[in-house]
């Protein structure tokens, strides 16, 4: 018993031993996360503590450049750009976070499911996602948003289709690898059902190279949401929004009132370089061999 | 005859496959027209309808059919190169296309041509000098490339060279209004430009070009670089380039014969996921530059919920994407060298 326990007080160790070797390693890491920990602290106190209503429209103090008092300055109907850019942060980051959620729950199903009994179900998953890969994917979120309706809910619905087979293909290939190991069987001989053996055994194999995935996507699910929103598809226009913002601000910046649309586009660009370093990050802490 | 030669038989197998994902593509996009928010009838019969025009519009449209007819019905009429009619222009939406497809394949091939003559380069420059400022940069390249949101791109280069250095024309199409139209021959304004032998306009229409087909090309480079230089990498460090440079070859010849035409596979590869990307990236540059390509017009016709557009819009990029694939699939097999030696 003991004995059992050191062993796994030693494993824990290597672990802990290797994050830190590799976040030693590669600095940048750690700054991703400090700069993750940025964001979600933006998200979650931001809208308590920026300095002005985000929605508070000042027509005599309208297109000032940054100053002591505003910081990004005013944009056309004198509203804080400072206090929009952090208020966003919470609907920017809500969308692609239930979006990628959306895609991780459907995506492990579809995956599990067809990786664990194969045979036709897996080959109609595999034709569904290939048509979904046909298409150019921003292309098909903007049709989709369009057939269904111009809402936040179907924006994020859209990008969850999008995202959703890459998250399929990844758990099937895991899964389809395992069905037969050793410990798999053994479950399955315990008397274990296909669903526990699935859910309980084989499947948290498959969850480091998800959230991997999971951290990649999460940019690029911003990205995506944003240039949405850019299109004028999805939010509406007083709601403060990054990628509505900088679709605003770029009707000033021929005339250089720059700073509409900068500071927008730039935090906008900082939460995409955050989660992809992420990423990055973690992948070379889950799988050492595929840095590149 | 077709079984003795393996690169037509694989070229053969490869169109084949293309098949199942055109018809998962027509399906998905007639869903999509199906899927309109409320009832279509209603949506095309106009504002002014009542009872009996919608059931009008109902019949003439066939949605009193059951699915399947209806989605017959539908692919007779892609057939036929029927997309519907788009109701802001007034014209048939294949017409719309066609006459702004080259507007937008001029911008995405530029882009993609710069793109791979950027990256390759710094790619295998990067995986032949490691830890170097090279390989630095393209490190910063290929993380920066991706995280930046093409639209701000597009918005910064505009502040850059429009406002502050004034070099660049106003963001706003293919052409200055100074200048006309070349006559259409290809509708590739720098092609036409050049064939009529009228250098000024060529010039006018370059200068329009030059910044939207940056904005894109930074966007594409990074994958493509990241790629060149792990497939560089990769290539580099296998068995048969130690062997080649044991027997003496030099190394222009490792690095070009075999190390690079290796690494050429994988990057080919990529190019497809890339095209996804540069296809959609597309849509928003157009939107900043006031581009007059197909993506600007399916933002155009999201605007005044112009459906039938924007799913002919849609359905007509997946069939450029898929076609695109093929050529690469296609490229795939003509360049693998595995292929070739095992056909002799």
């Amino acid at each position: 018993m003991t004995e059992v326990s050191q062993q796994q007080a030693s494993k824990t160790r290597g672990n802990y031993d290797h994050i830190l070797y590799v976040l030693r390693a590669n600095p940048v890491t750690l700054i991703a996360f400090g700069m993750f920990a940025l964001l979600i602290f933006s998200a979650v106190f931001g809208p308590m503590l920026v300095p002005y209503d985000p929605l508070a429209t000042n027509a005599s103090n309208a297109l000032q450049p940054p100053s002591a008092a505003h910081w990004f300055g005013t944009d056309n109907v004198g509203r804080d750009v400072f206090s929009r850019v952090i208020v966003a942060t919470r609907l920017d980051l809500s969308i692609s976070v239930a979006a990628v959620a959306l895609s991780f729950i459907v995506g492990s199903i579809l995956g599990c499911v067809a990786g664990y009994w194969g045979g036709w179900l897996d080959i109609i998953l595999n034709r569904f996602l290939d048509t979904i890969m046909a298409f150019p994917l921003f292309v098909l979120a903007m049709g989709i948003v369009a057939a269904l309706g111009n809402t936040i809910e179907n924006i994020i619905y859209a990008t969850a289709i999008i995202n959703m087979p890459f998250y399929a293909r990844l758990v099937r290939a895991e899964v389809n690898i395992r069905r037969d190991a050793g410990f798999a069987r053994a479950a399955k001989l315990a008397g274990n059902s296909d669903v526990r053996v699935l859910a309980l055994h084989i499947f948290p194999n498959a969850l480091p190279p998800m959230m991997v995935q999971v951290s990649l996507n999460l940019g690029w699910a911003i990205l995506n949401a944003a240039g949405l929103s850019f299109i004028g598809l999805g939010v509406s226009p007083p709601t403060a929004e990054w990628g509505i913002m900088v679709a605003e601000g770029a009707n000033f910046i021929v005339s250089g009132e720059w700073w509409l649309a900068v500071f927008p586009g730039l935090w906008l660009m900082i939460a995409v370089f955050t989660f992809n370093l992420l990423g990055d990050g973690l992948r070379d802490i889950v799988d050492p061999r595929k840095r590149t | 005859m077709l079984a003795t030669s393996p690169r037509l038989r694989a070229t053969g197998l490869r169109i084949v496959q293309a098949i199942p994902v055109v018809i998962g593509v027509v399906v998905i996009s007639f869903l999509l027209t199906r899927a309109l928010p409320g009832d279509p009838a209603v949506y095309f019969a106009g504002v002014a309808a009542d009872a009996d025009s919608i059931e009008q519009t109902r019949v003439a449209m066939g949605l009193d059919k059951p699915m399947a007819q209806q989605f017959l019905i539908y692919v007779g009429d892609l057939l036929q190169g029927d997309l519907g009619q788009s109701l802001s222009s007034g014209r048939s939406v294949a017409e719309d296309l066609a006459k702004r497809l080259p507007a937008s394949l001029e911008l995405t091939l530029t882009a993609l041509l710069l793109a791979i003559a950027i990256a390759v380069p710094l790619g295998v420059l990067a995986a032949t000098r490691p830890g170097t400022w090279v390989d630095h940069l393209c490190r910063v390249v290929v993380t920066a490339g991706v995280s930046l949101p093409t639209f701000f791109t597009g918005i910064l280069l505009i502040y850059v060279f429009y406002y502050l250095l004034g070099i660049a024309p106003s963001p706003l199409g293919r052409l200055d209004f100074i200048y006309l139209d070349p006559d259409h021959v290809t509708g590739f304004y720098l092609i036409d430009a050049a064939l009529m032998g009228d250098w000024e306009t060529w010039r006018g229409a370059a200068k329009q070009l030059i910044l939207p087909a940056g904005t894109l090309a930074l966007f594409t480079l990074a994958p493509i670089a990241r790629m060149t230089r792990a497939a560089m990498l990769s290539a580099l460090s296998s068995d048969f380039i130690r062997t080649a440079r044991a027997a003496g070859l030099s190394n222009r010849t490792v690095l070009f014969r075999y190390a690079f035409r290796n690494a050429l596979l994988p990057v080919v590869t990529t190019l497809g996921m890339v095209f996804s990307f540069a296809l959609g990236a597309n849509v928003l540059v157009e939107k900043v530059f006031a581009w007059p390509g197909i993506g600007s017009y399916a933002v155009e016709a999201l605007v005044v919920s112009d459906y039938a557009a924007v799913q002919g819009f849609v359905l007509a990029m997946a069939l450029l994407f898929v076609a695109l694939n093929l050529v690469i699939d296609l490229l795939y097999t003509a360049i693998d060298p595995r292929i070739g030696f095992s056909s002799k």
